[in-house]
């Protein structure tokens, strides 16, 4: 007999070590994330799968399933506190997405649709943010980042190198390059690299790529981010 | 004639794109005229709203008059909408955010290339520009949105004719795109 748990009542099978996230994604369930890849270490950052667990809220993508867990998903409560995040974490940058190249395959834009945000309710921030464009083939554009470390997370764990930190707290948070200059041009950052490739939103884009795919035949504009994440974070729901 | 509903439109700090979308839904306009009357808006030239059900906000808010404008709009419909990006979050207009506008106004009337007699326009007839653009639900109350750069004009039929026919709003997924 393998262990379960209940997400929303379905009953989930789960194998000692798994995460919710994990337990969920295996069953074809989707929780909603921004800052979690199944093949990096979880980092609990974004709090998008926030789910509620035994009726405390917890991060699916940290808390580990255990035996007889009662977890809610998609309540209209937790539905409501994901759109708000994803509503804060717009207003927290500049998010423009009718300007920016990564429009249509862009992570954050997807579960903002998926969850039917049509509004930004808070008011806007505007930070005064910078672009890096040193480096010949890679750029940040700082606009746009949401701080979930997956860049940092792939350079250190998949390249090898150790090309991005956060640094700074609160409101004075921002991405940094491994560059006594500060440049990305000063790293040793290749095209290549899957730190170049797994930001979730278009703060770090590859140059002279962005418009190979026209705007309106993108991943997100005709597939649901439930779809796509399942299929392409999972291998056992692969197309 | 005296049972049309009524809407207003207007374009702030927008382009008209949104205005050009709504047009879009084409031969559907004859079904929309069949109930619904047009006030304050380029379709009209009618130049102040009166008593409207539904107001119709392209743009977001860079000067003075967008200020006045859109009070005006709140005051007199029942249903205000922001319509397209601008409106929501600022949109295009509002990356000179990062920029102050002694800065953009050299660069635009006085340093920039190709200006011919430099001069900072200072009519008195001009509105003020803002220090920054806002989308308008930082100045008012809106109840409903349509993002989109510009929505499409399925999105405007699906919009008011949920709203015309007494349901509740909604937009699909394939309706709702920020680009």
């Amino acid at each position: 007999m393998s262990k379960t748990i209940t997400i929303d009542g379905k009953t989930i099978p789960f194998e000692e070590g798994q995460t919710i996230m994990d337990a969920a994604m295996a069953a074809g369930v989707y929780i909603p994330h921004l800052c979690h890849q199944p093949e990096f270490t979880p980092h609990g950052s974004c709090k998008l799968c926030t789910v509620k667990v035994n009726g405390r809220n917890c991060s699916a993508c940290t808390y580990p399933a255990m035996e007889g867990q009662d977890v809610l998903n998609e309540t209209e409560e937790l539905i409501d506190d994901r759109k708000k995040i994803t509503q804060m974490l717009f207003v927290e940058g500049n998010h423009f997405c009718p300007s920016c190249e990564k429009t249509g395959n862009c992570q954050l834009q997807a579960v903002a649709y998926h969850l039917n945000m049509l509004d930004n309710h808070f008011p806007l921030f505007y930070p005064d943010r910078e672009v890096d464009a040193s480096h010949a083939e890679v750029m940040i554009d700082h606009n746009r980042c949401i701080f979930c470390t997956l860049c940092v997370r792939a350079s250190q764990q998949k390249d090898s190198k150790d090309v991005f930190a956060i640094s700074g707290r609160g409101i004075h948070k921002h991405l940094i390059v491994n560059a006594e200059s500060g440049l990305l041009k000063d790293t040793d950052i290749d095209a290549t690299d899957q730190a170049a490739h797994i930001c979730p939103t278009g703060a770090i884009l590859i140059k002279r790529t962005g418009y190979q795919v026209p705007i309106g035949e993108r991943i997100y504009d005709h597939k649901q981010i439930d779809q796509v994440s399942l299929s392409t974070e999972h291998p056992k729901h692969g197309e | 004639m005296a049972n049309k509903i009524r809407v207003a439109t207007t374009s702030l700090a927008g382009c008209f794109g949104c205005h050009m979308s709504f047009l879009d839904i084409d031969e559907r306009m004859l079904q929309l005229a069949e109930v619904v009357e047009f006030d304050r808006s380029p379709i009209t030239d009618i130049e102040h709203c009166t008593n409207c059900d539904i107001g119709l906000i392209e743009g977001g808010v860079c000067n003075s008059e967008n200020v006045h404008v859109l009070r005006e709009f709140r005051n007199n419909c029942k249903i205000l909408v922001a319509v397209g990006a601008c409106a929501i979050n600022g949109g295009l207009p509002a990356m000179r955010n990062h920029i102050p506008l002694e800065e953009c106004l050299n660069e635009a009337y006085l340093d920039g290339i190709g200006v011919e007699n430099p001069k900072i326009p200072s009519d008195i007839e001009l509105p003020l520009l803002l220090n920054q653009v806002h989308p308008i639900h930082e100045i008012v109350k809106i109840d409903y949105y349509l993002p989109g750069c510009p929505p499409s004009a399925d999105v405007f039929w699906k919009f008011l004719t949920d709203l015309i026919e007494g349901r509740e709003p909604s937009l699909p997924y394939e309706l709702v795109h920020y680009d």
